[in-house]
């Protein structure tokens, strides 16, 4: 390659908690500016927010009018547009605002909510523009990133995860919460890449990367009913971290629907 | 200088701080006619969302509000459950939260420290500019920081919204083999944080004393982390429970976060407020520390917080060394907790200072109502009044590049996080 590939990092409605997947990447964050040109990263210091770049990592949720008019700008400057994470990648948590009356609550919640420039909804990126590559996860996994990027270094199309947690717990060696404990785990649901991180420290997978690309909610269901969960507590296991990924929002609207 | 000059800056993106804010800043006349941190990140409605779901869900809900600080959100929010369900969690328990705790200390501070704040001090954009000529201390702090990370991980599985906390403890406790490797770690990690004591105090600190109220936590026997009672250095004294009755909650038409105010009056939280309230509570070698570094607190001067931080993330390393020396793998991490419908307080001191929670829960124990008080909504005030003391102190006929840059300066001593500020919102409870 003749020259350094340009790197933008931009953040949306989101915690920076994914910004820290390269944060706190510790000593390798400085081999990084070997590899690229960080020119926008506004949490590090470089600020450049309009620049052309060869590649875009974006952290986030759309929740004003000034955020849509500016992922598109993003987008047209960006030649690989990655977004990163829950909030990027389906809305995040505070998607579950969306299930309700926001200007109700804005209301409840400042005395004068005219000042407040909010839209209706928080919605993922590729609900805006064009994504090339979506890695999920609240927050992403750092290596799952690095990897991505690599990819795309060496001149690879970066792969998107296919598979199941059950997979991961599998490939570590961690035993069944669901089989052997009967713990609520969405662990058949739920995309692989946290490395099994739950499961590990013995507790039911809450599903903070969302769904698999094919989900099948009902048997998953059926099991928590008969652990002795009712239709309300497993809508909250749906409408949760990921409660806009379409799989979810349908799985927890089902469940409503029956206990209705 | 001249009387007519007028000076108008605008920071439209505040860079190297947690979030999105901007400054606007005015003056004419020789006189700061408008002076405005304005915080315009959007409003996640945090508080709102998290009604009807389960105590356990709460405590993994209010994580994401922050992914710098995330332990803190846990803590207080574990904390407020366990204090209304009458539930003593245990010496365990509370040692290793309190270790948990210092991991995150310990992490923020050393990103602040050397990646947000010292690329001001040292005449640099960004750290990765700074490392070139200082890179012994940009690897201690990348190394500290990762330290801090891997404590927090050994009881949560990852750093960032971490997956351990439960209401009764934790869900597993670390192999002792894993703790053994970081207490390591740590001991070699001990003479670096003290290196890096002596390298904040070598930094080119103004002089801007200024008057401003502090407020912490304390505790009877340890520097205060995740428990207390609420002080200030004006007398107050109360347990948390009392909050509403001293501190108010202000909306201001250029923030999405909350100002807050105590008996009418901004003021101080965070690690400066602590280090001025709390040092008789540290441990005697950071103490001794301390007393040695050439600085001398109770300070007035916030350009000093950088010290304090570099002081709490030793008292971090001393903290989590002392806790986990004897470790032993418990008969159980947790133990069952019985609901109990009531009002829920929780206040412990996250790396930028008090995060108060209050939750309504029912008798199957779901939040029906939270509010939670962050500590950069609470510090926006007095932000805001120092930038405005501290250029007035610098001088207006300053060129517009130093002024600017003293500003930020100003403003990353506080170590913002907006995320955090902009779930800081007031209900009107009806009863």
């Amino acid at each position: 390659m003749t020259r350094k590939p340009k790197l933008a990092v931009h953040k949306f409605s989101s915690c920076d908690g994914c910004q820290l997947a390269l944060l706190n990447l510790g000593e390798p964050l400085l081999l990084l500016p070997e590899l690229v040109d960080i020119v926008h990263f506004a949490e590090a210091g470089p600020l450049d927010p309009d620049a052309q770049v060869d590649v875009s990592l974006v952290e986030g949720s759309i929740s004003t009018p000034h955020d849509v008019d500016r992922i598109k700008q993003v987008r047209e400057n960006s030649g690989y547009l990655i977004s990163i994470g829950a909030c990027a990648t389906v809305g995040g948590l505070q998607a579950l605002a969306n299930f309700t009356d926001r200007d109700a609550w804005m209301g409840q919640i400042y005395s004068n909510p005219e000042h407040i420039d909010a839209l209706q909804s928080s919605s993922a990126i590729a609900d805006h523009v064009k994504v090339d590559l979506e890695i999920p996860g609240c927050p992403v996994n750092s290596g799952q990133v690095l990897k991505a990027l690599r990819d795309l270094l060496s001149g690879i199309v970066p792969r998107s995860e296919s598979q199941s947690l059950c997979m991961d717990c599998k490939r570590c060696g961690v035993v069944c919460t669901l089989v052997t404990k009967g713990e609520p785990c969405m662990g058949p649901v739920t995309i692989a890449g946290c490395g099994s991180l739950c499961t590990s420290l013995g507790r039911a997978c809450y599903s903070c990367y969302g769904p698999t690309p094919l989900v099948n909610d009902q048997p998953l269901t059926a099991r928590f009913s008969q652990l002795g969960m009712d239709e309300a507590a497993a809508t909250r296991r749906f409408h949760f971290i990921t409660s806009h990924a379409p799989a979810f929002k349908s799985a927890g609207e089902r469940l409503k629907a029956e206990e209705e | 200088m001249d009387e007519s000059r007028e000076i108008h800056i605008n920071v439209p993106v505040l860079t190297r701080v947690e979030g999105e804010g901007a400054l606007e800043l005015d003056v004419s006349g020789g006189q700061i006619d408008n002076l405005k941190l304005r915080i315009y990140e959007p409003p996640r409605l945090f508080e709102k969302f998290i009604e009807g779901y389960e105590c356990d869900q709460v405590i993994d809900m209010v994580a994401r509000i922050c992914g710098i600080c995330p332990v803190a959100y846990q803590m207080s929010a574990v904390q407020a459950f366990e204090r209304l369900f009458q539930f003593d969690p245990g010496p365990w328990v509370r040692d290793m939260r309190r270790v948990m705790y210092c991991g995150e200390w310990l992490q923020s501070h050393a990103l602040h420290v050397h990646l947000l704040a010292a690329p001001d001090f040292l005449g640099f954009d960004s750290v990765i500019g700074m490392a070139a000529d200082h890179p012994e201390a940009v690897r201690r702090g990348l190394k500290l920081q990762g330290l801090g990370n891997d404590l927090i991980a050994l009881f949560g599985g990852r750093s960032v919204h971490p997956v351990g906390v439960r209401v009764g403890g934790f869900y597993k406790a670390p192999a002792e083999a894993a703790v053994a490797d970081i207490v390591r770690r740590l001991e070699e990690a001990l003479p670096e944080a003290e290196a890096l004591v002596g390298w904040t105090t070598g930094l080119e600190i103004p002089d801007d004393d200024q008057t401003f109220v502090n407020v912490a936590l304390t505790h009877a026997q340890d520097y205060a982390i995740g428990e207390g009672r609420l002080i200030s250095d004006q007398g107050l004294d109360i347990d948390i429970a009392e909050f509403d009755a001293h501190f108010r909650e202000i909306h201001v038409p250029h923030s999405t976060s909350l100002h807050a105010e105590l008996d009418g009056k901004p003021y101080l939280t965070g690690p400066l407020a602590r280090l001025n309230l709390n040092a008789e509570r540290l441990p005697e070698s950071v103490k001794a520390l301390m007393e040695g570094c050439g600085v001398d607190f109770p300070s007035q001067n916030m350009f000093h917080s950088v010290i304090a931080r570099a002081l709490e993330t030793y008292l971090a390393i001393h903290e989590a060394l002392r806790l986990l020396r004897d470790y032993r793998v418990p008969d159980s991490p947790a133990r069952a907790v019985t609901p109990i419908a009531g009002v829920a307080y929780g206040c412990t001191e996250a790396p930028r200072g008090i995060l108060w929670h209050r939750y309504e829960v029912d008798a199957e124990g779901r939040v029906t109502q939270a509010r939670i008080v962050p500590p950069t909504s609470q510090n926006q005030g007095r932000i805001e009044e120092d930038v405005r003391l501290s250029l007035l102190n610098l001088g207006l006929d300053k060129d517009d590049a130093t002024i600017r840059l003293r500003a930020e300066q100003v403003i990353r001593n506080y170590d913002p996080c907006i995320s955090c500020a902009t779930h800081f919102l007031k209900l009107k409870i009806n009863r």
